[in-house]
């Protein structure tokens, strides 16, 4: 689909000028609306659209709550608190914003695993991918920064093991950790530099989304067969298709938005993080957001020396591990077809990567002693043999089913098997394959 | 062709490393300041000392004061805490360095070498500041009557040595002397 040789015409008079002298509306037509996208298009592959409007959403009530927050220590917890109570609908805009961090993991998680279950990832969308993974590791650390700025015990005591982590680090450690909280604890200079991270990294963000979204224009999406579009008929115009079934998909995932800021608006959230930060008394089980209790277990799960590294250190690499792996996921699949759906065991232990992640979860949320510390070191172990062992192993020895020869035959095929749907090429373009 | 394929390097040749040079060493000295900036500042470092009255600590009490941002606890340790403290031998600390700003970095972490010394063995000051990812411990709890981290169970004994747990070190003792028998300066 790269390269697709344009179909805009301007009509207006206005519309010629401009495209003479700097084609945007060209672009937005060639990206939007003629854009050719599989036919066999799935609800999975709504999420990325979903994903830009949390964006979107995100930076908008943050401006705004930015509007009335003190970045002070002394006033930060009271300013969180006259949002809630005397700032005009300042309650509403506090709970889109903080529910939609939320809803914002869920979406990525659902598009990560998306891409896992059907083999996005693989050439030539390696880059695509890696751009991807960016995106997840700037909203780790901006989801974790704007935990801090409530200034709840909470987001005090969160912000202290996560900079605790750096001292693990051989030698420089201790330095390393001053420099990024600009004192000995977790403090004033450490609020204000979370602030302005936090202001920032939604546009780097917004910035790696272009190139990401550029990089899928460049190889088109991928579809539930896995087969690349060969012909016209394996495709439809963005828009309407698309465009339609991405705004059902958004309306509904924004109901059931809608219904945790109205009904459980604090469900997601943690109670200690309404008692203001006290840096002389820990509370009791300290534990992250729900997006971040499977990586939160995993650190937990290195109770042992291995040769020189210590538990400690042991514990912190595991977890970035747990991440950079992904980096390197295109390589480490040698599988020569693309989707789960033709590839019986990888879908099993897809599935089962899928629960023990929800697994590793819950573990991240109980506290890290007995058998919970054995679980999650079992679970820990699948989730690091899912990409080191699993996926290059099953790639040699697996037996995948038959391939349909296109993205058409298979749609063909599944009306002649499912429903009594004419056969005519797009009768049906929103088919699920 | 003239200037480019002369084996000879011409003005061309060292204007381009010059400006390449000074374009390098000009990127750095620019970015250190971006760098140096995010380190503790003057007034953090200023406030790097405090002065504590400790006469009203009987055997048996706590005190807990902020230096640095940090809980130092400083505690008057009763006889049998100090017995206990003694009676650990030495194979069964996790972590056998002393951890003791105030003496020599590889010092044991016998009993006394973690108190404020000869005389004044009862006196425990320390960085309240679990060395396994800086939760602050709960005092007089755990399984060795010290300290114990609610975060991720390390247990420390009474002499605030790591005995059990995830923590690689004990509990550091920060730099403080005794400015008269009821004064104590950390820092």
């Amino acid at each position: 689909m790269s390269g697709g040789h344009s179909t805009y015409s301007p009509k207006t008079g206005i519309g010629r000028w401009i495209d003479a002298r700097m084609p945007l509306p060209r672009l937005v037509h060639d990206s939007f609306v003629s854009y050719p996208v599989p036919r066999n298009l799935n609800y999975a592959y709504t999420f990325g659209g979903i994903l830009s409007i949390m964006l979107v959403a995100q930076i908008l009530t943050g401006v705004v709550l930015a509007m009335h927050y003190a970045n002070d220590t002394t006033l930060a917890f009271q300013s969180v608190e006259k949002i809630m109570r005397d700032v005009n609908s300042g309650w509403l805009l506090r709970y889109m914003h903080s529910n939609g961090a939320s809803f914002f993991f869920i979406a990525v998680y659902i598009h990560i695993m998306r891409g896992l279950y059907y083999g996005s990832y693989k050439a030539p969308r390696e880059l695509l991918w890696i751009l991807g993974c960016i995106i997840y590791l700037l909203m780790m650390a901006t989801g974790f920064m704007g935990y801090v700025l409530p200034w709840g015990q909470m987001s005090f005591w969160g912000a202290t093991v996560i900079t605790g982590f750096f001292t693990a680090i051989p030698l420089v450690g201790e330095w390393v950790q001053q420099l990024l909280l600009g004192g000995f604890a977790v403090d004033n200079p450490t609020l204000n530099r979370f602030f302005a991270l936090h202001y920032l990294l939604p546009f780097m963000i917004a910035g790696v989304v272009v190139l990401h979204v550029w990089a899928l224009h460049v190889t088109g999406q991928t579809n539930p067969t896995g087969i690349e579009v060969k012909s016209k008929t394996d495709t439809v115009a963005f828009t309407p298709y698309a465009t339609i079934k991405d705004g059902f998909a958004m309306v509904v995932f924004l109901a059931v938005f809608a219904y945790f800021i109205f009904y459980i608006p604090n469900f997601l959230g943690h109670p200690d993080n309404y008692i203001e930060a006290d840096s002389l008394k820990t509370p009791a089980h300290i534990v992250p957001e729900w997006y971040y209790l499977p990586f939160y277990a995993i650190l937990r799960a290195i109770t042992f020396n291995i040769g020189p590294i210590d538990s400690k250190l042991g514990g912190v690499l595991a977890m970035f591990g747990s991440i950079a792996v992904l980096f390197v996921v295109p390589w480490l699949d040698t599988s020569k077809v693309r989707s789960a759906v033709y590839r019986p065991w990888y879908k099993l232990f897809f599935w089962l990567f899928v629960i023990n992640a929800i697994f590793l979860g819950w573990l991240g949320s109980r506290p890290a002693e007995g058998a919970y510390v054995i679980m999650s070191q079992l679970a820990t172990l699948y989730y690091f043999a899912f990409f080191l062992v699993i996926m290059p192993v099953l790639g040699l020895i697996e037996t995948p089913r038959r391939l349909p020869n296109s993205i058409t035959e298979a749609v063909l095929e599944k009306n002649k098997s499912g429903s009594a749907h004419p056969a005519g090429a797009t009768a049906a373009p929103e088919t699920r394959g | 062709m003239s200037a480019t394929d002369t084996s000879e390097p011409n003005r061309r040749d060292f204007l381009y490393v010059a400006t390449g040079m000074a374009g390098a060493v000009g990127a750095a000295a620019v970015a250190w300041p971006f760098i140096d900036q995010m380190r503790p500042d003057a007034s953090t470092l200023a406030a790097s000392s405090v002065e504590v009255d400790v006469s009203s600590l009987t055997p048996g009490m706590s005190l807990t004061v902020k230096w640095r941002g940090k809980p130092v606890f400083i505690r008057n340790r009763t006889p049998e805490e100090i017995k206990a403290a003694k009676e650990v031998p030495m194979a069964d600390l996790k972590d056998p360095v002393a951890r003791n700003a105030n003496i020599s970095s590889d010092a044991q972490a016998t009993d006394i070498d973690r108190t404020a010394g000869e005389g004044k063995e009862n006196w425990l000051v320390m960085v309240g500041v679990c060395t396994h990812l800086g939760c602050v411990p709960l005092g007089q709890q755990g399984d060795f009557g010290g300290w114990f981290c609610p975060c991720h169970g390390s247990h420390y004994d009474t002499a605030g040595r790591i005995r059990k747990g995830p923590a690689p070190e004990n509990l550091h003792i920060p730099n403080f002397q005794f400015l008269s028998d009821t004064t104590i300066r950390i820092g």
